[in-house]
């Protein structure tokens, strides 16, 4: 078997391959429902149901659907340049770790200043959480996917450390979590009464940024060049390292708002189980959305709301929740493939 | 070298037609070869011999065509049956794996895989009985990586032989070789046909295809469009036949050489990895002039090129820029410097193969304008550099937007010389800048070298292509494990003289020392 | 000393062996994966497939090397997966052996979940014992240590041996070898690089799974999610740390175990009382890092790792 490039994919080709893989996920979770002893299509249904089929699913999945964007923005800006932060969850908690330390009463400010404050600490931290795995590949071309993977156990083994010393909140009843947030550093909500906060429309703004930076910039041009052809792009005299640390400081930061905008809007304290496993899946989100900034937007309320209407579904229907990994994990797999094969077509001889 | 009269057909390709897309690669081709006969396969760059090589060893399927080897069909789509059927491949780019043994790299598919030992031993003296027979002098406990580009030619064909190879195929095998390793080639190859054996030498060397061939056979465009007994046929007639039309030389009128623009003196460089450092390197490169380098692939042109194009800074020893020191060496600085690189590789440095022909004709000066302000791109202003230099150097491509990857190598090469010689550069780094192109790309490409030179630019021309130095240049260097030899002016030197510096004789503690 | 006494014990070389082996698995499954070509980060979750499907086969009933048998084959299908994607598709090996890792562990959960779904308390079942070798076990410090351990660690050190002899003297070796260092001189001796490396991933990845069954078989009891923990990218550290060396990967693998042990005995001694638990916990991850700055620039890594390759294509 052989792949032969096709210079000019058709559109039934670009747009029905993926259509074809998202598909295959849905036969994939008709069969899981099968496995799991419950009707197919009432199981479908209730997930759909449970991720869009009231205001209040709604909300939760644009709820859930915030930190996958900002993790998905985080991947998408890395591996543009072909930098494979895996360390997102890292990241995050990072995030999460300044937003507690700045936010339980460290700032006398007022809170239109003390939030943007935070938010921006918070990312200064994740920058640099990454920063560390990235100069070990400039310098010393230390592979960064492991690195950063094994920066995410450390991370957590830290923050561990911190809720039982220094961060435990004192009338946490003996549980490992953080004091509250004041009130002042709480993201209001975006319409009172409705359980959205301003965390999301944070997301959208970042990810129009991040759509303009690889677009319109010097420095969007450098990330590009640098992924596609880091040779190439060191011959004709972008300075590869440096373009690899900006990368990393963006995608650390975006990462990192995640954390902040889980405690600051969401959870108002920090725990050890704030993400379960957002930073992993930023990769599936960012991948789903071929590393595009706002493609990241669709494809991380797409997530969300699988997982959201999972965990309704198997409420109901008796189906384990983690049908929702199994489904993302596998709408993965099917796109990167269903996406090789816009561009190339199989040859048996 | 002509077979006995009626000799055996060992292989026949019949009616070989093979298509991609609406490409027509190989054009019912068919020929026969006879025991004992040395052939040569003759066509430029994309005239559909990789093609026709690849559908014999199975790699390919033809569209139509048979394959017949000692008067038995090969099952097409098999790579292994033209191995067992006893024809034997030289690849232009070695096949051999770096970090084995050269009794590895041979023994390697020899045995079934699930058979549990290797026989070493009885694959030792084997190995050491062909080395004897054909000339093929080299270690079996070397390991691959550390060879020079003539032993790894030697493991290739012991490759061969060590399957008992009745056909030998031999894909331009003197590329790489001085004009010595290439007549101990040859010498190799006339004791293998004086062995019974069989020869295909593809080339577009005229030269030596009228030297080891008995008959020439011409592709062009997919198509076999001649068939000569050597003997009946000269280079003039052949070159013809290859291209279509007549062949002229380039040709350097004669011009006062001007004040030098780029002086190196006692460079040192590190070596990196298996390529070696510069050594003492003096080179001076004057406005008006080619320079060209001669020398075996590997002996340091790469941390030459490296050096001049910005990327490396010198060790130790002098640079001067228009008789300044510059401050700080970089690839930017190079360029700010006015210097015209053009890479030798123009797929892996050359070029962004998935950005716009636009994104990769500003690839070298985005960073400021009129590309760029403050960090922020005018894709405007780099849609009209695009625009311009495609017009400029007829660059066939579908638009300024069209990937790049979708263009040919000449036209690939074409963008980069609009993208390099547009600002007028006093100094120009041309590495190998006509590899894989075909004729007219490489007249371009000469030409407009050329034209440069006569408008006062200094040129140095790095080529493996010993023909193409010497046509090129006004004045030769050779080098030779990172150092480089006298300045020759033009006509001073025979291919054999240059070839034994190639070699390495004449350099001071080089192989035999005068 | 402190250390010195933990480390004059049996118990403590004891541990190290047990703790060793599912990496030993794991390495030389990886190792055989990237020799050929292909990095597997599918290990994580191959690994924790290995360790429920291994845990869940004698849970039902069956024997506990039918487990390890079902472990494997578990594994390696997902290796066929994942080589499928990577070797003839060649998509991103990055991309795939995290989706690899995702989709496993998630199915891991899933099944589970499915089999077991009011538990609190992961059921335990009988695991391995160890098998005294006799003679050898008798002797002091050394036997107690190193032969009396459970028939998959001695597995496990056997097969060191064997993926070396395999790797470097025999026609398949070779063929493995060069395919992850020049795949086109595999193809040019008439051989598939495809099935060359779509068999060492898929081999490769039911080992990594034996590795994970080891701990739900061996070292443990019952399976829990959070089992596996990172060693799968560990044992990819492991394997730079090695220079790709079957017997080198092995003895870091030991070197790594060793540390491993020493920071659980730490932790009872006095000094535990004034350093965090999480900072013990923190050596192995903090180490491999380590290993992988000491050794990434000096060794030497197959020329073709993570280069797909196309037939015909230069």
């Amino acid at each position: 078997m052989r792949l032969e490039p096709i210079a000019n994919p058709s559109s039934a080709r670009t747009f029905g391959l993926p259509a074809a893989a998202l598909g295959l996920t849905v036969v994939v979770a008709s069969a899981l429902a099968l496995v799991a002893g419950a009707d197919p299509f009432a199981t479908l249904g209730l997930i759909v149901k449970g991720a869009v089929g009231s205001r209040f699913a709604l909300l939760e999945t644009l709820n859930r659907a915030t930190p996958l964007i900002f993790t998905g923005l985080a991947v998408a800006v890395a591996f543009r340049a072909k930098l494979w932060n895996i360390g997102a969850e890292a990241q995050l908690y990072a995030g999460a770790v300044v937003t507690v330390l700045l936010g339980t009463g460290a700032l006398p400010l007022p809170s239109a200043l003390l939030i943007p404050v935070i938010a921006l600490a918070a990312a200064v931290a994740g920058a640099l959480v990454l920063l560390g795995p990235v100069l070990l590949k400039t310098r010393a071309g230390v592979d960064e996917v492991v690195t950063t993977l094994l920066f995410n156990f450390i991370m957590l083994l830290l923050v561990s450390w911190l809720l039982e010393g220094p961060l435990k909140d004192p009338m946490g009843m003996g549980w490992p979590k953080s004091p509250a947030l004041e009130k002042a550093a709480r993201l209001p909500r975006i319409v009172e009464g409705l359980r959205l906060h301003w965390g999301f429309a944070l997301a959208i703004l970042s990810a129009v940024a991040v759509w303009v930076i690889q677009t319109r910039t010097t420095l969007g041009y450098e990330i590009r060049a640098v992924g596609l052809n880091a040779e190439a792009a060191r011959f004709a005299g972008i300075p590869v390292g440096r373009v690899l640390v900006r990368t990393a400081l963006l995608s650390g930061g975006l990462a990192a708002l995640a954390g902040f905008s889980e405690v600051a809007g969401l959870k108002g304290n920090l725990t050890l189980d704030l993400s379960p496993g957002f930073g992993y899946t930023g990769i599936i989100v960012a991948m789903l959305a071929l590393l595009n900034p706002l493609g990241v937007v669709v494809s991380a309320v797409f997530v969300a709301g699988v997982f959201v209407g999972a965990d309704s579904m198997s409420r109901a229907a008796g189906v384990p929740t983690y049908i929702a990994d199994i489904l993302t994990a596998t709408a993965l797999l099917a796109m990167v493939l269903a996406l090789r094969l816009t561009r190339a077509r199989i040859r048996w001889r | 070298m002509a077979p006995e009269a009626g000799a055996e057909v060992v292989l026949r390709l019949s009616g070989i037609t093979k298509r991609f897309g609406p490409l027509l690669a190989n054009d019912a081709i068919g020929f026969e070869l006879r025991k004992g006969e040395v052939i040569a396969l003759l066509g430029e760059n994309g005239a559909g011999k990789t093609t026709l090589m690849n559908i014999l060893f199975g790699h390919y399927t033809a569209d139509a065509g048979t394959v017949e080897v000692f008067g038995r069909a090969l099952p097409p789509g098999h790579p292994r049956a033209a191995l067992d059927a006893g024809v034997g491949m030289v690849h232009q780019h070695f096949t051999l794996a770096d970090n084995m043994t050269v009794l590895e790299n041979i023994l390697l598919g020899t045995r079934p895989l699930l058979s549990p030992r290797l026989d070493a031993r009885g694959a030792r003296a084997k190995v050491a009985r062909l080395a004897r027979d054909f000339g093929l002098a080299v270690d079996p406990a070397a390991r691959v990586g550390a060879l020079s580009v003539g032993e790894r030619q030697r493991v290739e064909i012991l490759k061969a032989l060590y399957r008992d190879a009745r056909i030998l195929i031999l894909d331009e095998p003197t590329a790489v070789l001085t004009p010595q390793e290439t007549a101990a080639l040859f010498e190799t190859l006339r004791k293998a046909v004086a062995q019974g054996l069989s020869i295909i030498f593809i080339s577009h060397k005229l030269g030596e295809v009228m030297a080891i061939s008995s008959r020439v056979l011409v592709l062009r465009h997919g198509r076999l469009v001649g068939e000569v007994a050597t003997e009946a046929t000269d280079r003039h007639r052949l070159a013809e036949m290859m291209v279509g039309a007549e062949i002229t030389a380039p040709r350097l009128a004669e011009r006062a050489p001007g004040p030098a623009l780029l002086t190196l003196s006692n460079v040192e460089t590190p070596r990196r990895g298996n390529a070696p450092g510069l050594k003492g390197v003096n080179l001076t490169l004057r406005a008006g002039r080619i320079t060209g380098l001669a020398g075996v692939s590997g002996n340091g042109q790469a941390a030459l090129a490296a050096l001049i194009g910005g990327l490396e800074a010198p060790e130790r020893g002098g640079m001067e820029l228009h008789g300044e020191v510059p401050a700080g060496w970089s690839a930017r600085a190079a360029l700010a410097a006015g210097i015209a690189r053009i890479p030798e590789d123009r797929h892996r440095t050359g070029t962004i193969a998935d950005f716009s022909l636009t994104e990769n004709a500003v690839l070298e000066s985005y960073a400021g304008a009129p590309y760029s302000r403050r960090g922020w791109m005018d894709w405007a202003a780099a849609e009209g550099f695009a625009r311009k230099v495609i017009e400029t150097y007829d660059v066939r491509c579908p638009g300024p937007q069209a990937r790049i990857r979708l263009l040919s190598g000449g036209n690939m090469q074409k963008l980069i010389l609009g993208r390099v010689l547009e600002a007028r550069p006093q100094i120009i780094l041309a590495n190998q800048p006509v590899r894989g192109l075909d004729i007219g790309a490489v007249t371009f490409v000469h030409n407009r070298l050329i034209a440069a030179r006569d408008e006062g630019a200094a040129v140095l021309l790095i080529s493996e292509d010993l023909d193409e130095v010497m046509a090129l240049s006004d004045v030769i260097h050779v080098i030779y494990e990172g150092r480089l030899s006298p300045a020759f002016p033009r006509g001073t030197m025979s291919p054999a003289e240059l070839g034994a510096w190639m070699a390495g004789h004449g350099f001071d503690g080089g192989r035999d020392a005068a | 000393m402190d250390i010195l006494d933990i480390i004059l014990t049996a118990s403590f070389w004891a541990a190290t062996v047990r703790i060793a082996s599912p990496l030993i698995f794991a390495t030389l499954g990886e190792l055989i994966c990237e020799r050929a070509g292909v990095l597997n980060l599918g290990i994580e979750g191959i690994m924790v497939i290995g360790a429920f499907a291994g845990w869940m086969t004698v849970w039902l009933g069956f024997g506990l090397w039918a487990g390890v048998l079902v472990a494997m084959l578990a594994g390696m299908v997902f290796g066929l997966l994942h080589a499928t994607l990577t070797v003839p598709f060649g998509l991103s090996q990055h991309v795939v052996g995290l989706g690899v890792t995702l989709l496993a562990t998630a199915t891991a959960a899933f099944a589970y979940r499915l089999s077991l779904p009011e538990v609190t308390s992961p059921p335990k079942i009988v695991p391995f014992q160890p098998v005294e070798i006799p003679g050898l076990s008798q002797i002091p410090l050394v036997g107690p240590a190193f032969f009396a351990q459970t028939p998959l660690t001695y597995l496990a050190f056997v097969l060191i041996a064997v993926v070396s002899v395999v790797l470097y003297r025999t026609p398949l070796g070779l063929a493995l070898r060069a395919a992850g260092e020049n795949p086109a001189s595999v193809e040019a001796q008439g051989l598939s690089v495809t099935a060359i490396r779509m068999g060492a991933v898929v081999v490769g990845s039911g080992l990594m799974a034996v590795g994970g069954a080891f701990l739900t078989m061996s070292a443990f009891s019952s399976f829990f999610f959070e089992m596996v923990n990172g060693r799968g990218w560990i044992c990819i550290a492991l394997v730079v740390f090695g220079a790709w060396r079957p017997g080198k990967a092995a003895l870091g693998a030991v070197l790594f175990a060793a540390f491993d042990a020493l920071q659980v005995r730490l932790q009872q001694t006095p000094m535990g009382a004034y350093v965090p638990y999480q900072v013990f916990l923190m050596v192995p991850y903090v180490l491999s890092i380590l290993a992988l700055v000491l050794m990434s620039r000096r060794a030497e890594v197959p020329a073709a790792l993570m280069v797909p390759f196309n037939k015909g294509e230069r």
